[in-house]
């Protein structure tokens, strides 16, 4: 940029289209990566909110054996509607926000690659949120037929109508993949050209190795996911029969195709949330990440395997022996890059000079449950266990404390962060800690007993059950209603301080990074003058200067 | 590292080392009671299983906890841990001991799932009767005709070719391979008796051969584990395990019992106006028929 030097001057003084003090621009087609990433995280939360809302009404059901709050096609609406907007309008926007604000600012880049995809992405998520909720107020309700939408049953159609929630759910699942394979080739793209001069790939974040290595799953995963979708739309709208065995078609071939891309979809997920902990971790223990460059490459390494091990969720399918033994087999080796990494964590807090901020309390909470989802992950993976536990709710608390445990807390972890990156102000550490209290104790109450519940025999996605069942479930429901309040310091939290915390200034943490170089919130496109990388992003402890031009230095 | 230090990491290795026996043990008493011969081949691994990970995470856990107790920067004091970036020897070790836990992990699954040996062919429904006489673990009595399970929305309907017996309940003689080929009459549905630890889904259009050995006389509950649409949770029935004569004698009884029409949760709720809070009156697959059957369970048996 031309007028870098006047910036450099006064940078808040100059006023321009878009500036960071108007609250407009949020509500615009801006093509500015920092607006975009917000609009993101905030439209996303508040379909997390939606989600949650309806997660509280199952577990208000599941308070007692009998189906006796909501009928059971409200029930089996509502978990269907749970999972599909936790997944498709919380986790995957959410993360898409976390990758939009912060790559360009740590590769030292102005924007992402393509400014104007990268709006058109993320205007398709409102657009997609609307079709799914509407899907609520058509002749007979939402799609019932749970987030996996496995035929037949997707396929029963009881209404008759061809505007139904199924196929409404449908459209909203293929424009929720087209905007994902939009962010991914611009995130990829951005953070293959866009790097820094001197930014090797060594010296490049360890967030935007987990950015990287989730966006590629994306882009070779969805693909078959959308091609399952089209063809179970056919078969629900104009009679084909793909996946419908009445006609010949084959059910366990959807289901192939449904995991060959949302298996990996969990590690598009948590990828970037291991990128957090590596980017907080550091800050608050004062120490490099330990063993850096194997943490970077770990990612790529689960991108690979994380394409041959579907199978898992289909060991009491209708799959044969060898295919139950071969994927039983790759799905454990994920466990090594892993293990590799939360090492590394552990490795990196050990002997430093720690700081319990909400944001790294938020980080620490996460790995430990991080750890407890990955050794039931083990166990899962060994098909004559799983064989047992399948489907019942020993998954479903698993998949809870790698969702709300990790990446959830993660999410906290990292909005805490970088909160005063994004806002120039600083947040209440009090209400951060109530809010990290109340989140970890209600997550382990919530999701905990559903482990012994699973081991006994309660089989997931049930409006009424056995009363052996009942104590477990109790605690679960108990722990899910405080969930619900825990987010209520969060957002007390965030709009107060948003409006009128204390000024936080360039870098509250005196973290390293690009990112905290420049001023809070960041000028428009980011750097006057971009930064030549001289040095690996976590030297703490060794006084070397991460870039050589020291003009925006504080 | 001087003595005192190992001596130390030694005494709290075998600690974690303890407590995670402990909680090995403690695993077998988180599962149903072990009916079926299936049934202590999973809890021996499930119990391995919690040994091993418990060992890692109370050490991991340990790790953190001291780190976060006693290792906390005191007030003002703003000046940077060491500067440790790694340490080659520790990361190739924590490497290859995942390594060596995961090749052990994998081959005892796959021994165990080997023994256990639950699964036949899968068939098309197409083909014909599938030979399930011919897969053959040498049982007491002469291989029996499998017995046919039929799912459907909403209702398990067991029948034994032999006799000619229809029933909603799935009587088995104890310690005899039990033979059961899988059919679904309309969706995916899943045959899951937790107190065997056996499960397999239920394919519409293919007939799948299931076989286990109860090992345990008493009642237990056959639930759907494959979500199956509105009543999937009503779609449940027992299993009754027990000995050869009084098996003998249930096939008989029944076989001279006229056919009535069972107990169904789900036809039963359909037909009775709802008296939840909240109904929206969305619409339902209407299911099917109360099974007509020689012998017809009964819902309270269960819990009697």
């Amino acid at each position: 940029m031309s007028n870098a030097s006047l910036e450099a001057v006064a940078p808040s003084l100059q006023p321009q289209p878009g500036a960071p003090d108007n609250w407009k621009r949020f509500f615009t087609f801006s093509t500015d990566h920092k607006v975009i990433g917000i609009q993101y995280i905030v439209t996303a939360f508040a379909f997390f909110l939606f989600g949650g809302l309806l997660a509280m009404v199952m577990r208000g059901e599941l308070l007692t054996p009998e189906a006796d709050l909501v009928d059971r096609t409200v029930y089996n609406g509502l978990f269907t509607m749970h999972g599909t907007i936790m997944l498709f309008m919380w986790t995957f926007p959410m993360l898409n926000g976390l990758a939009n604000y912060l790559v360009p600012l740590q590769i030292g880049a102005r924007d992402m690659a393509f400014p104007r995809l990268n709006a058109a992405a993320f205007w398709l998520v409102p657009l997609f949120g609307v079709i799914l909720t509407a899907s609520f107020f058509v002749p007979g309700g939402p799609s019932q037929s749970g987030w996996w939408a496995y035929p037949p049953v997707s396929l029963q159609n009881p209404t008759g109508n061809l505007i139904n929630g199924q196929a409404l759910w449908i459209l909203a699942v293929a424009l929720s993949g087209i905007s994902s394979i939009m962010g991914a080739v611009n995130i990829v793209t951005t953070i293959f050209r866009m790097r820094a001069p001197g930014m090797g790939w060594f010296k490049m974040p360890a967030f935007c190795w987990t950015v990287l290595a989730a966006q590629l799953i994306q882009l070779f995963g969805l693909p078959a996911l959308t091609a399952g979708a089209v063809m179970l739309l056919f078969d629900l709208t104009v009679g084909t029969s793909f996946f419908n065995p009445e006609l010949g078609g084959d059910p366990v071939l959807y289901q192939h195709f449904f995991w060959f891309y949302s298996h990996p979809a969990v590690y598009v997920i948590i990828l970037p949330i291991f990128g957090v902990f590596s980017e907080v971790f550091p800050v608050y223990a004062r120490k490099p990440l330990f063993g850096y460059p194997v943490v970077a490459v770990s990612s790529i390494i689960i991108t690979a395997l994380s394409g041959i091990v579907w199978v898992h969720h289909m060991f009491a399918s209708g799959t044969p022996d060898w295919m139950r033994m071969l994927f039983m087999i790759t799905t454990m080796t994920i466990s090594v890059p892993t293990g590799i990494k939360v090492f590394a964590w552990v490795a990196t807090i050990w002997g430093g000079k720690l700081r319990l901020t909400t944001g790294m309390l938020f980080a620490l909470g996460g790995l430990s449950m991080f750890l407890f989802a990955g050794i039931t992950g083990i166990m899962l993976a060994s098909a004559p266990f799983d064989i047992h536990v399948n489907n019942t709710y020993f998954v479903v608390g698993h998949f809870h404390y790698v969702i709300y445990g990790a990446v959830v807390m993660g999410f906290y972890a990292a909005i805490y962060h970088w909160f005063p990156k994004m806002t120039g102000r600083m947040y209440y550490e009090g209400l951060g800690k109530l809010h990290f209290v109340l989140t970890f104790i209600g997550a382990n109450l919530n999701f905990l007993p559903m482990h012994p519940a699973g081991l006994m025999g309660m089989p997931r996605r049930v409006a009424s059950y056995d009363p052996e069942f009942a104590f477990w479930n109790v605690l679960a429901s108990l722990g899910g209603f405080l969930l619900g309040v825990s987010t209520l310091p969060f957002i007390l939290n965030m709009l107060s301080s948003w409006s009128r915390g204390p000024a936080a200034g360039d870098n509250p943490w005196r973290a390293i990074g690009l990112e905290w170089l420049v001023s809070s919130p960041p000028p428009h496109e980011n750097f006057d003058e971009i930064p030549t990388v001289v040095s690996p992003p976590y030297g703490y402890g060794s006084d070397e200067p991460l870039i050589a031009n020291t003009v925006t230095q504080e | 590292m001087n003595r005192r230090t190992i001596i130390r990491l030694g005494v709290l290795a075998i600690a974690d080392l303890l407590i995670s026996l402990w909680m090995g043990q403690q695993a077998y008493r988180w599962m149903p009671p072990q009916a079926s011969a299936e049934s202590v081949l999973v809890d021996n691994l499930f119990s391995f299983m919690t040994t091993l990970g418990s060992f890692i995470f109370f050490g991991v856990m340990g790790t953190l906890l001291y780190s976060i107790v006693y290792q906390r920067a005191p007030k003002y004091d703003s000046s940077d841990g060491p500067p440790i970036e790694g340490n080659v020897k520790l990361e190739v070790v924590w490497t290859t001991i995942p390594i060596l836990l995961v090749v052990w992990i994998a081959g005892f699954s796959y021994q165990t799932y080997d023994r256990m040996s639950i699964l036949g062919p899968i068939e098309p429904m197409a083909m014909g009767m599938p030979t399930a006489a011919a897969a053959g673990l040498a049982t007491a009595t002469e291989p029996q005709e499998p017995i046919q399970v039929y799912a459907r929305q909403w209702a398990w309907e067991f029948y034994y070719p032999e006799q000619a017996v229809s029933s909603t309940e799935l009587h088995l003689p104890v310690n005899q391979r039990a033979r059961l080929v899988l059919s679904s009459e309309d969706v995916l549905h899943g045959f899951f008796v937790a107190a065997f630890r056996v499960k397999q889904d239920v394919v519409p259009g293919r007939a799948i051969d299931f076989e286990f050995t109860p090992i345990r006389e008493g009642r237990y509950r056959l639930r759907d584990s494959e979500y199956s649409g509105t009543y999937f949770a009503a779609n449940q029935t027992n299993v009754v395990v027990e000995s050869a004569a009084d098996y003998e004698q249930w096939l008989a009884m029944a076989a001279a019992t006229p056919l009535t029409p069972a107990e169904n949760v789900a036809y039963e709720e359909f037909n009775q106006a709802t008296e939840n809070a909240i109904d929206l009156g969305w619409a339902t697959v209407k299911p099917a028929p109360a099974p007509i059957v020689n012998y017809a369970s009964s819902e309270e048996d269960f819990h009697e």
